[in-house]
């Protein structure tokens, strides 16, 4: 999967659970918590989205990693490519 | 039309789920109806037949008016010539009956003139026709002119949100003589346990540490009765079952605050179960009736973007709402030593005709004993 890719998926997701979401307004590479009005039940919607879509485990200690578009898109992608890594 | 909150004074019927001859089982789901807490399902409080829908869709009906009568079981339908024992209107609030919109009679000569047709829809959208200047044969007030009105005083969803709130708060703040109190719970414990506990489970079944603060509330209530029930008719009726509000902020403004029924029966993954289903239809439908009308107490947890602490205003008839802050790291002493921990503060705010600070004290601190043996939750 492609970077461009991902990025999709992971608008996709955000966009679920928050549909005021105006993707040429976002910054990819800050949080996305501060940006958006999102609560931890949105949140762990976003993280169940994402868990669907790629059929990935995601441990509750990298949630961090997913705050940002930026992010999410690069923790993602290695972890597509070693399911083990973090 | 049972009521749907403090505030609630009539709700639009958008659809019939029944139709006449059809059995139904109390708690059937059996119509929706619009107000301004959005789309709700109605549950019907009777077993037995529906025999006539009076309601229409589109219809705006007051608090406490009969929807459809329904035969019990066993009860007999009227003879032609002679009526036998009427059916039982579907009624929640008799004593709001009455509480119809109601058009002042015309004044011959110096009132405004109005279409038979005109007065009939005037009524029913609660729409004052003395006020118009109508548009009809000298000067009378038409359907359209009554139609045009209302949808003219019809205010966008998140204003009618805001209404409803304040109206419930201001009520709130004239009759129920409120007390605060705060304190500081540990919350190592219950998120070192969760955070165990999560690490086991697949993505879709993780649990947030709103769920703990849910069941710590509800356990404690089983001890504390005074915070659990309604005020009504001047006096308090404690409620033998603990259903929880949970207030839900929405995306377009606003707030709502339905039930998690028998909430201290639920263990703790089926409490963080019911919440997101309570969350998800919260914010996008589907809301029964039931969850909005018989929260025994209110539960605000502000989450991670809030502040230390909360103040809440009780949601009358409720006699008590219970909120927490934001999870904070804090310097704590613990066996003598100052550790990093993590804490949230509790706060209560009581119905003085209730109960006082020193009960309410001992409630807020068995809530923060409830949090720490999560395991045991």
């Amino acid at each position: 999967m492609t970077d461009a890719e991902l990025k999709r998926l992971v608008l996709d997701a955000l966009a679920g659970v928050a549909p005021e979401l105006d993707e040429a307004s976002l910054a990819p590479d800050k949080s996305f918590r501060d940006q958006l009005d999102i609560d931890s039940m949105d949140f762990l919607n976003y993280v169940i989205a994402l868990h669907e879509a790629l059929k990935i485990d995601i441990p509750e200690t990298d949630y961090p990693r997913l705050t940002s578009i930026d992010g999410a898109v690069g923790y993602l992608g290695q972890r597509l490519k070693s399911p083990s890594a973090g | 039309m049972p009521s749907l909150g403090a505030d609630m004074e009539a709700g639009t019927l958008v659809e019939w789920l029944k139709k006449p001859g059809d059995r139904v089982v109390r708690g059937d789901i059996i119509a929706v109806v619009e107000t301004q807490k959005g789309a709700i399902e109605i549950e019907v409080f009777q077993t037995g037949t529906i025999e006539t829908l009076l309601a229409a869709t589109g219809q705006k009906i007051a608090v406490g008016a009969p929807m459809a009568f329904i035969r019990a079981e066993g009860e007999r339908a009227p003879a032609p010539s002679a009526p036998g024992p009427a059916p039982s209107p579907v009624t929640v609030a008799p004593k709001a009956a009455a509480e119809l919109p109601r058009v002042a009679p015309l004044v011959p000569g110096g009132g405004v003139r109005v279409s038979p047709a005109a007065r009939r829809r005037a009524a029913e959208l609660g729409v004052k026709v003395e006020t118009l200047s109508g548009s009809g044969p000298g000067g009378s007030v038409t359907l359209a002119d009554v139609e045009g009105a209302a949808r003219a005083a019809v205010p966008s969803p998140a204003q009618a949100m805001r209404d409803v709130i304040a109206a419930a708060m201001a009520r709130s703040n004239r009759e129920i003589p409120h007390y605060y109190l705060g304190h500081t719970l540990d919350l190592e414990p219950a998120l070192t346990w969760l955070a165990a506990e999560n690490a086991k489970r697949p993505v879709p079944e993780r649990m947030l540490y709103g769920a703990l603060l849910i069941k710590a509330v509800a356990r404690a209530l089983r001890e504390h009765p005074d915070f659990n029930g309604f005020w009504l008719d001047g006096e308090f009726r404690p409620s033998q079952r603990i259903h929880l509000g949970i207030a839900i902020s929405l995306s377009q403004g606003g707030l709502i605050a339905p039930a998690i029924h028998d909430t201290d029966r639920l263990s703790v993954p089926e409490v963080m179960a019911a919440l997101r289903d309570l969350v998800k239809r919260a914010r996008k439908g589907g809301l029964r009736s039931s969850e909005l009308s018989d929260p025994t107490i209110t539960v605000t947890s502000l989450g991670e973007q809030g502040t230390e602490a909360v103040f809440p205003v009780i949601y009358p008839p409720q006699v008590a709402i219970v909120g927490f802050g934001m999870v904070l790291e804090r310097p704590w002493v613990v066996a003598g030593a100052i550790l990093p921990r993590r804490v949230i503060v509790g706060s209560l705010a009581g119905d003085h005709r209730v109960s006082d600070g020193h009960r309410g004290a001992r409630f807020v601190t068995a809530i923060g004993r409830e949090l720490q043996k999560p395991q045991a939750l």
